[in-house]
């Protein structure tokens, strides 16, 4: 092809959306509907999935150690091992070392006894804790604070930590795990599953859309095929006007979605500022991040299709 | 390279020896009914002026499908410009095409582009380059007398000039052969008759044409070749022939 052939092609391309002006509308139309209410809907979701992964994040499973002379109560003494074995300062570092090389596990936090009573105190006593407490009641109580990457995989964890010799008890909550577990499940699941539907009713819509607009020029193809032009030369304008209108359809909806979502977080943050230090909201860049290649590849992606594949059902002239 | 010429000279001798347009038995069946072409041949030499009358489902429309290559035939030889439409491939239908100019009687304009751009669009297809198609399509315009109408829409034109619209979009690329279905078939009188004369004029440079039509006046005046079809068979196929009636 002769690159005079191909600027005419390009150009061919960009006056079709302009020579048929309304069905470009209602194309680009359709898309922009159909992509709005998936990238809502989108962002509704990722945010929800960032807050409950931000409180997924928070639940901490904490591992106490044996040392010489702890006191067992009556659950502890059920609960651990009867062959237990004192954790030396060596061994513990080397426990902390075996949790942190778990997949499971994001952080791992090192609280020596000091550390827990001054906390401890502090929040219970204020600054006047030491009044009364000459020495350390929690002396000896070194532990460690572990963070999940993936809370369903508490359960697992615990069992491990249990097993090991020289841990006297494993402090979790079993129903915050199973809630949070449970709720992100269910957003995946529903999410998928209206975010499947959404885009199968969008590729629907849209291809539709294309096919319609192409088929009432079907005569403006036999023509082209009657006085011998190849394919190509009757399908490129017509497969790159509908990638442009595909691009068109799903910038639309980026554009109003970005400044919807852009004040709502602003407004949000400004008005309810409390919510911010519980809810991890997305940053714009962030939902953006993955809202705008998946919307453009959508736009375009069913603009070529639509149109390469409706082109061809008229090219058998 | 050894075998195109190979083929070439093929087809140069097919030409030679049978014409440009060849049918030999040639039958067309669609999925119902009868067949609407039943085992006919023809041959039509370089140059000639042909008309092809006949009732309305005479077969008509089928031979001219099938010589633009839109159908294939159920059995028989179709030869155009040497070519076996039926060993053609989907690939090679545009290159034939470019031999052939088409009118039709609906004339088939773009008609959300200017006369200029409808002529033109024929020769950007060919890839003509753009300082040949500035300098070829207003001295075809001015052939079929439009030359002051190149930038009109095709819907402000009449009737007549859509289909001289038509003519010199068919003409544009120097066909050897020009395929004229029903050309007449919107027009007055007056512009029958421009438009046939137009034809004459072209078919006197040398391009061999076809046209299919219901017009009697026009077929018994002018007294060129004229092949009858009737059910799918040729009744009649005579030179400075007139139009049979139905009875």
């Amino acid at each position: 092809m002769k690159i005079s052939s191909l600027f005419y092609t390009i150009r061919q391309g960009f006056a079709n959306i302009f020579r048929n002006k309304w069905y470009s509308l209602a194309s680009i139309a359709t898309i922009s509907a159909c992509l709005f209410l998936f990238g809502l809907f989108y962002a509704i979701v990722a945010n929800f999935e960032s807050i409950v992964k931000t409180a997924e994040e928070g639940v901490s499973v904490t591992v106490f150690f044996h040392y010489e002379g702890d006191a067992l109560d009556s659950l502890e003494k059920a609960d651990c091992s009867p062959d237990h074995v004192i954790a030396s300062d060596q061994r513990i570092e080397e426990i902390g070392q075996m949790i942190a090389n778990r997949a499971e596990v994001s952080e791992v936090k090192f609280i020596s006894d000091e550390e827990a009573w001054e906390k401890w105190a502090t929040q219970s006593y204020g600054e006047y804790f030491s009044v009364g407490f000459p020495e350390n009641p929690l002396s000896g109580e070194n532990s460690y604070e572990v963070f999940l990457s993936d809370v369903s995989m508490q359960s697992a964890l615990v069992t491990w930590l249990e097993s090991i010799p020289e841990v006297r008890r494993v402090n979790y909550s079993e129903l915050t795990a199973n809630t949070l577990s449970g709720v992100n499940l269910l957003i995946a699941y529903v999410s998928m599953g209206i975010i499947i539907i959404l885009l199968a009713v969008s590729i629907f819509l849209i291809s539709n859309t294309v096919a319609i607009g192409i088929s009432v020029r079907s005569t403006e193809i036999n023509i082209m095929k009657y006085i011998g032009a190849t394919d190509f030369f009757v399908r490129a304008p017509f497969v790159l006007e509908g990638m442009l209108i595909g691009l068109m359809g799903a910038a639309i909806p980026l554009g109003i979605i970005y400044s919807i979502y852009n004040y709502a977080l602003k407004y949000v943050l400004e008005r309810f500022s409390i919510l911010s230090s519980f809810l991890n909201f997305l940053s714009v860049e962030e939902l953006f991040g993955i809202l705008t290649p998946v919307s453009l590849s959508v736009g375009i992606g069913i603009g070529f299709l639509g149109s390469f594949s409706t082109v061809r059902k008229h090219l058998r002239v | 390279m050894a075998n195109k010429v190979m083929q070439r000279r093929r087809r140069e001798q097919m030409i030679e020896e049978h014409g440009v347009i060849y049918l030999n038995n040639v039958s067309k069946s669609y999925s119902t009914g009868s067949p609407a072409l039943n085992g006919i041949s023809l041959s039509i030499g370089k140059g000639e002026f042909v008309f092809i009358v006949g009732d309305s489902g005479s077969g008509k429309s089928t031979l001219i499908k099938l010589l633009l290559r839109e159908l294939t035939a159920t059995s028989g030889n179709v030869y155009v410009l040497g070519h076996d439409l039926g060993r053609l491939r989907h690939r090679q239908i545009p290159k034939f095409r470019r031999n052939l100019g088409v009118v039709f009687q609906d004339f088939r304009l773009l008609n959300d582009r200017n006369v200029y751009e409808n002529v033109a669009f024929a020769q950007r297809i060919v890839e003509t380059p753009g300082r040949e198609i500035r300098r070829n399509v207003p001295a075809i315009l001015a052939t079929v007398g439009l030359a002051g109408k190149y930038k009109a829409k095709t819907t402000q034109l009449s009737g007549g000039e859509q289909q001289r619209v038509a003519l010199a979009r068919a003409l544009i690329n120097n066909p050897s052969i020009l395929l004229a279905d029903e050309p007449t078939g919107n027009l007055d009188p007056k512009n029958s008759w421009e438009i046939m004369k137009l034809l004459e004029e072209i078919n006197e440079s040398g391009t061999t044409i076809v046209v299919v039509t219901h017009n009697r006046e026009i077929v018994n005046a002018m007294r060129k070749r004229v092949i009858t079809m009737k059910k799918g068979i040729i009744v009649s196929d005579e030179e400075g022939g007139a139009y049979i009636d139905e009875d």
